[in-house]
């Protein structure tokens, strides 16, 4: 295109004949041997940029990797904290391990259904139109509000007298911490990302996909729950393990709304609901006290405890990867 | 166990024997003014129709009674009228956005999905205002093909398997849906192909069978009047013949509608052919008549392809 650039046949000895062939192979799409001198760089810049992330992600995953295998024993996720003065005598993180599972298991329980309703009315229904809008930019503000504030917000909800039954209270003072608070807002910080990947797989989907079902006189809700819902399970699934991340990763609730203690705290009650009554702690916030800026300040648990947690993320990885290759097997309509 | 089959709209089919072979008289209605003029062939259209002769008979199923729809205030279709008789095919042909579609979706209701058409006229199934019928059943009596294959993201049995539950119910098990899923796959001639394969996925199948597939299952609600929108447009011309034979073989049992843009096609399926033109019907005759001697100027240009 532009002459004035040096093509790389200028650049190479005049007898090269091997040139050929590398031409054709690459060349067959585009040659950036043609383009403008800025694209060029631009280019590179992107691929140094790209590299640059890989770089990055592979060095965070193999560095994790070593230091857990290095100090993470199993007996670590079955021995609760304890106090001591050395690390041997700290006892490990069974608490915050199965308080991450707790919390996790409780906020999608709630996010998923929430934000797949959410969604299914905004796509399929989405009347009247101006609640619809409403609706839309309420769930988008959440996805912007910075989780702590989330959780100072929950702290004056769950502390009231009448959610009482949620949390510890002695002498008519609601605590308000404990798995049911953090839970339910950490519910709000995944609800954004349930919503958004379920319009997503829905909208995708072609109007006379709907109206097949219609003119087999299916009613609406019918077509929801056995053709759309099935056909957007990759997306939904992607928002769920989304949220999932999300939920397992926060900190500011966990230490705002759980109490932060390094064991469980339950309060009265039958077996389960004393547990989620009570305060307890999560990795995430295992991995901050122990870290040297915390007050435990035992760094080879912190890393136990981060490889853990980003094993537990790249199981979510892989199983959103199963759900995808599963559907891609099925098919999709040919436009 | 019976009774968990959503109960078959009481059916009104004839059978063949009883009716006489004669062509029902010319029905009222705009276009209509030679519903028998069986001309000799002359002119452009020499390709073969089917081999499939003059219908057996005829009985008049849906009445199409001075219908214009309007989406805002755009009308797309202009009062039209026009019979759908059972025993034949009837064939919409005309140019893109002239209303045969929109006409053909208001047969099943499906046009007050869109919010802002509106409907007026009547349109009569058997005698009976479609308004008054509760829509999933009319669109059970009254089934609709599409113009892109469309089946739905599971096995091609539980496609069909879909269409006979009960709205969202999955309590009928599969054995005991298995002789009509069968039967259904036969009547669109799908079922030779993929007896072995019924628990494959349906979007896997190619795209001529997947419109079978989609004609098995708008069969498979036991439908009075099969609508069909272009139904190969997307296919390739083995799969569209093997098509057009099917929809010749249904029209005993299934009133057929059938919008088209290809006029060769009219010309080989179609009994009677209704030209529409900016939401008018124009003309409305037999499809040797209009092909061949068509009164209407604007149907002479548009068959001997001046326009559209």
């Amino acid at each position: 295109m532009d002459s004035s650039v040096a093509t790389p046949a200028a650049q190479t000895p005049p007898a090269a004949p091997p040139q050929q062939p590398q031409q054709s192979g690459r060349g067959a799409v585009e040659g950036s041997a043609t383009w403008q001198l800025s694209d060029r760089i631009g280019l590179a810049v992107c691929w140094a940029l790209g590299l640059l992330f890989c770089a990055i992600a592979v060095a965070i995953a193999v560095y994790l990797f070593l230091q857990g295998i290095k100090y993470l024993k199993p007996s670590m996720l079955v021995t609760p904290a304890a106090g001591g003065f050395t690390q041997s005598e700290s006892g490990g993180f069974s608490d915050a391990f199965i308080g991450t599972l707790i919390v996790a298991v409780m906020g999608i329980s709630l996010a998923l259904p929430a934000g797949v309703g959410i969604a299914v009315w905004l796509v399929e229904y989405g009347r009247p139109a101006a609640l619809a809008r409403i609706t839309e930019s309420t769930i988008e503000s959440i996805a912007g509000i910075p989780s702590i504030v989330l959780a100072l917000f929950g702290t004056v909800i769950f502390s009231s007298t009448a959610l009482g039954f949620l949390s510890r209270t002695s002498e008519g003072v609601v605590f308000g911490r404990s798995f049911f608070a953090a839970a339910a807002m950490l519910s709000l910080v995944a609800l954004p990302l349930v919503v958004a990947s379920t319009r997503e797989g829905l909208n995708a989907i072609p109007q006379h996909v709907r109206e097949a079902s219609y003119a087999v006189g299916k009613t609406k809700i019918a077509t929801v729950r056995r053709i759309l819902l099935p056909t957007a399970r990759p997306q939904v699934a992607t928002g769920a393990m989304l949220g999932l991340g999300r939920i397992i990763g926060d900190t500011a609730i966990i230490v705002v709304l759980l109490g932060a203690t390094q064991n469980f705290a339950p309060v009265g009650g039958t077996f389960p609901l004393n547990y989620l009554r009570g305060a307890g702690t999560t990795l995430t916030n295992f991995v901050y006290e122990a870290s040297p800026t915390g007050n435990l300040n035992q760094p080879q648990k912190a890393y136990a405890a981060a490889f853990v947690l980003l094993l537990m993320v790249l199981a979510l990885n892989a199983a959103v990867d199963i759900v995808h290759r599963r559907a891609r097997k099925a098919g999709t309509w040919s436009h | 166990m019976e009774s968990l089959i959503p109960v078959p709209p009481p059916i009104r089919r004839l059978p063949l024997e009883q009716t006489p072979p004669a062509r029902e008289a010319a029905p009222v209605g705009v276009g209509e003014k030679d519903g028998n003029g069986a001309q000799p062939a002359s002119g452009g259209f020499t390709a073969a129709r089917r081999s499939i002769g003059a219908p057996q008979f005829s009985i008049r199923r849906m009445e199409i009674d001075a219908v214009s729809v309007s989406y805002s205030d755009r009308e797309a279709v202009k009062s039209v009228s026009l019979p759908v008789r059972q025993g034949e095919v009837l064939s919409l042909i005309g140019p893109s956005g002239c209303g045969k579609t929109t006409l053909l979706r208001s047969l099943n209701r499906l046009t007050e999905l869109t919010r802002t058409a509106t409907l007026t006229g009547r349109i009569l199934l058997d005698d009976v205002d479609i308004r008054l019928i509760e829509p999933t059943l009319l669109r059970r009596r009254v089934t609709m093909v599409f113009q892109q294959p469309n089946p739905f993201p599971m096995s091609v049995f539980d496609n069909i398997a879909y269409v006979l539950r009960e709205q969202g119910s999955r309590r009928v098990r599969k054995k005991t849906l298995e002789p009509k899923v069968h039967s259904a796959l036969q009547r669109a001639g799908l079922f030779e192909e993929v007896k072995d394969n019924l628990d494959h996925p349906a979007l896997r199948l190619s795209g001529g069978q997947q419109q079978r597939l989609c004609i098995a299952r708008a069969l498979a609600a036991e439908p009075e009047v099969l609508l069909l929108d272009e139904p190969c447009s997307a296919l390739d011309p083995q799969s569209t013949q093997v098509i057009e034979d099917l929809i010749v073989k249904l029209r005993d049992d299934v009133a057929v509608v059938i919008v088209t843009h290809n006029l060769q096609q009219a010309y080989r399926i179609a009994d009677h052919v209704a030209f529409m033109y900016l939401g008018e019907l124009v003309e409305y005759s037999s499809a040797t008549a209009l092909f061949n001697s068509p009164r209407e100027q604007r149907t002479k240009e548009y068959v001997s392809g001046a326009f559209g």
